[in-house]
């Protein structure tokens, strides 16, 4: 007999009706609005009449492309040099502005190149600020995913025992996240300051003033490095708190188990805790990578992209296209890439991560 | 092989006294079973031997080490919790070898270990599978292996069997019974569960807050409990108690007399009793009998037919009930009003402090 609820369950749909109606306004119909517009050339204000432009959006900002260039050389052979005695070659610029036999190369700029022998190959890019922001956004995340994640569960395995006070410690370590990330970073921008900023004030006297004083953040190699270590600290705590949730739902006979047969704290880490632990380790790992994904507040308000396009991300190239540059379709056809790369590693993180058979 | 010893052994968290003060002796190949209420510290005693818990005072010593300072693999003890604690996700064979490959021993040792103690328990078919796809029984079968395989002087075992079915119980008790007499080992084992103490020990500690009430063989904890709480506690349905006057006494006879019982004559061998004291009279409900002329008259409230005896509950004129034990096939009617006694001998008198009297 099917029960009451399964028969007539009107009073569920009104009951979850306000959320729904809010999810789908708010969440679903952006989300479908953003994957029709990157097919559009759609700008934010625009007299002209919307058009279905196809993957344009998408060949503009995926475009890539391989170049291998040979030096050039004189009518007897030799490599011709430029006045400072590198290899010279010849200009790309007539490879990538209407040259009628390289057409794929149109419009293209160069990204960055490497020399194997003598010849240059060139890798060109037809966006290379979203190329450079892709680039860092996975640099952001390899770094912050593993990090992050491990320097959490070291916290969470220091402060799960019974000492005096140790829910000071629990307080300490979570309070970054309680705290806005746009203040956290406004704070964390005095600290990174060049001139008077309290990290170079503390690497100054911790070295009697033999370290340099830098920009951390007005620095292309040093920014986005600033940005990750802050990032990493201000939601530590956070992934703490899950780790900490996750060690508790271990039976302690397990350890004690463990203590009996002799095991060291390295193998009771190994055989009881962290196969314990491998749904949060799931849980932990996503909630990470999606965070680190999404990353723009720091960015903002930080560097907004800054010096020299070193901590240009992913959502900020979104919205400052969106929005900036009111591209509007520019920017929906990030966020749809964003969103397909996301997924794709999600599924590929569970699929790792799945139970062995 | 190991005989345990525990000598005025104390345990306290912070200003709470848990383990008052407790000697045991138990020896080598000896099954020992601590009985006791819930919360008696009978849990706590056990994981103080197995070195979970440190100890506030005494000194215990497992064969002739004291350990009290070993950690708990150095104790050569083996303990079978109540909820099992083999690990989730491992296979059954490496639940059985983890001691083994915690210690890096070589996968022969492993292999033949692990078989051995399969084939005792006969588990072999079960080697392959995870603790997710066994039955209760068969997880505390694991345990139980994983026990085995250390080859430990000294069985811990906490309620093991309090999570199974009732008639997987009594399997898996004869199992463990068969399991000691086949390793011939020494084992620990805490119950609440009377039944599994007198069938199980050769020694029964019984335990109450935190001190030992009495120690002694199944049949002498029930025959001659020391004190009420023993008589109490072992033994079912529970030994009834009235409270009795004495009338008359001298060396060898005492003549007790109470509201709801008539008065009579009781074999007497210790000294110290004067008329007039009150003491507590105790008489298992197996030992009455109906008789015309027997000391209880009371009208029949409850009966029931268990086939091979029947239980009756008896409300004597000053409101107390008194549970009897009758044959399978006394016709007993609720309503109807019964007379019974028991043999002078097979009573146990108690004095104010709730120790025996009687011999
Ligand atoms: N960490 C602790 N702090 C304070 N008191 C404790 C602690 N652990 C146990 N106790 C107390 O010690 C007493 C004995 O506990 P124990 O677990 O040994 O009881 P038990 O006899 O095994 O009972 P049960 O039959 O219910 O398992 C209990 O009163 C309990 O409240
Ligand atoms: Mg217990």
């Amino acid at each position: 007999m099917a029960s009451k609820f399964t028969r007539s369950n009107s009073t569920g749909w009104l009951m979850a009706g306000p959320a729904a109606v809010l999810m789908g306004l708010f969440i679903v119909l952006p989300f479908l609005f953003a994957i029709g517009l990157s097919f559009t050339n759609q700008r934010l204000i625009s007299p002209n009449p919307t058009q279905f432009v196809g993957l344009s959006n998408y060949s503009q900002l995926l475009g890539i492309g391989l170049l291998t260039l040979e030096p050039e050389r004189d009518d007897a052979g030799e490599i011709l040099r430029e006045e400072d005695g590198t290899v010279s070659y010849p200009a790309l610029r007539g490879y990538t502005r209407n040259n009628p036999d390289y057409p794929q190369f149109d419009g293209m700029r160069e990204w960055f190149s490497v020399s194997l022998g003598e010849s240059r190959t060139y890798v060109l890019a037809r966006d290379v600020v979203f190329a450079k922001a892709v680039v860092n956004t996975i640099i952001f995340v390899l770094v912050v995913a593993p990090v992050q994640g491990g320097l959490a569960l070291v916290l969470a395995l220091l402060i799960n025992q019974k000492l005096r006070g140790i829910n000071v410690f629990r307080a300490i370590y979570f309070m970054p996240v309680v705290v806005s990330i746009v203040v956290v970073s406004l704070l964390w921008r005095f600290i990174y300051d060049g001139q008077s900023g309290l990290l170079n004030n503390l690497l100054g006297a911790l070295t009697f003033g033999a370290f340099p004083r830098i920009d951390w953040l007005g620095n292309p190699s040093t920014a986005l490095g600033a940005i990750i270590a802050m990032s990493i600290w201000q939601a530590v705590g956070f992934h703490m708190v899950i780790w900490l949730s996750g060690l508790q739902t271990i039976s302690p006979s397990l350890y004690e188990a463990a203590a009996i047969e002799g095991a060291s704290k390295w193998q009771t880490f190994r055989y009881v805790t962290w196969p314990g632990l491998r749904n949060t380790a799931v849980l932990v790992l996503i909630v990470i990578t999606m965070q680190a994904f999404a990353l723009f507040a720091q960015i903002d308000v930080m560097t907004s992209g800054g010096p020299l396009d070193s901590t240009q991300t992913i959502v900020f190239q979104a919205v400052e296209r969106g929005y900036g540059k009111q591209d509007i379709s520019g920017g929906s056809t990030i966020s749809v890439i964003l969103f397909v790369f996301v997924l794709a590693i999600s599924l590929l993180q569970r699929w790792l991560t799945r139970e062995k058979k | 092989m190991a005989s345990v010893s525990l000598k005025n052994v104390r345990k306290n968290y912070g200003a709470a006294d848990i383990i008052k003060g407790v000697d045991i002796e138990i020896a080598d190949g000896e099954f020992c079973v601590f009985v006791g209420p819930s919360g008696c510290g009978k849990s706590t005693l056990l994981r103080m031997i197995a070195g979970l818990e440190d100890i506030s005072g005494g000194t215990l010593s497992i064969g002739d080490r004291v350990v009290n300072d070993l950690p708990p693999k150095d104790r050569s003890i083996a303990m079978v919790f109540q909820s099992y604690a083999i690990f989730p996700h491992m296979t059954v064979r490496e639940n059985l070898a983890f001691g083994l490959t915690i210690a890096n021993a070589p996968k022969a040792e492993k292999d033949a270990k692990v078989a051995e103690a399969a084939r005792i328990l006969q588990m072999e078919h079960l080697l392959e599978r995870r603790p997710s796809q066994l039955s209760g029984g068969q997880r505390q079968r694991v345990a139980i292996g994983r026990a085995i395989v250390r080859k430990p002087g000294v069985f811990l075992f906490d309620e093991p069997l309090s999570n199974l079915d009732a008639a997987l119980r009594v399997d898996m008790r004869m199992e463990l019974a068969k399991l000691h007499s086949d390793l011939g080992a020494t084992m620990v084992y805490v119950t609440h569960d009377q039944v599994e103490a007198m069938t199980l020990a050769d020694k029964i500690v019984v335990l109450s807050a935190g001190t030992v009430q009495q120690v002694g063989s199944p049949l002498e904890l029930y025959h001659r409990p020391a004190n009420l709480f023993v008589a109490g506690f072992i033994g079912s349905p529970k030994m009834n108690f009235v409270e009795v006057t004495i009338d008359a006494v001298d060396a060898s006879a005492i003549r007790i007399s109470g509201p709801a019982m008539k008065a009579q004559t009781l074999p007497l061998t210790g000294a110290g009793q004067k008329a007039g004291d009150i003491l507590t009279l105790g008489v298992r409900p197996h030992d009455f009998k109906p008789m015309d002329d027997g000391a209880f008259t009371g009208k029949v409230t409850l009966v029931e037919h268990l086939g091979n005896e029947t239980i009756v509950n008896l409300a004597l004129v000053n409101g107390q009930h008194l549970i009897v034990a009758l044959d399978g096939d006394t016709a007993c009617t609720v309503g109807e009003t019964l007379t019974v006694g028991h043999p002078p001998e097979k009573a146990a008198l108690f004095d104010q402090a709730g120790n025996r009297i009687t011999g």
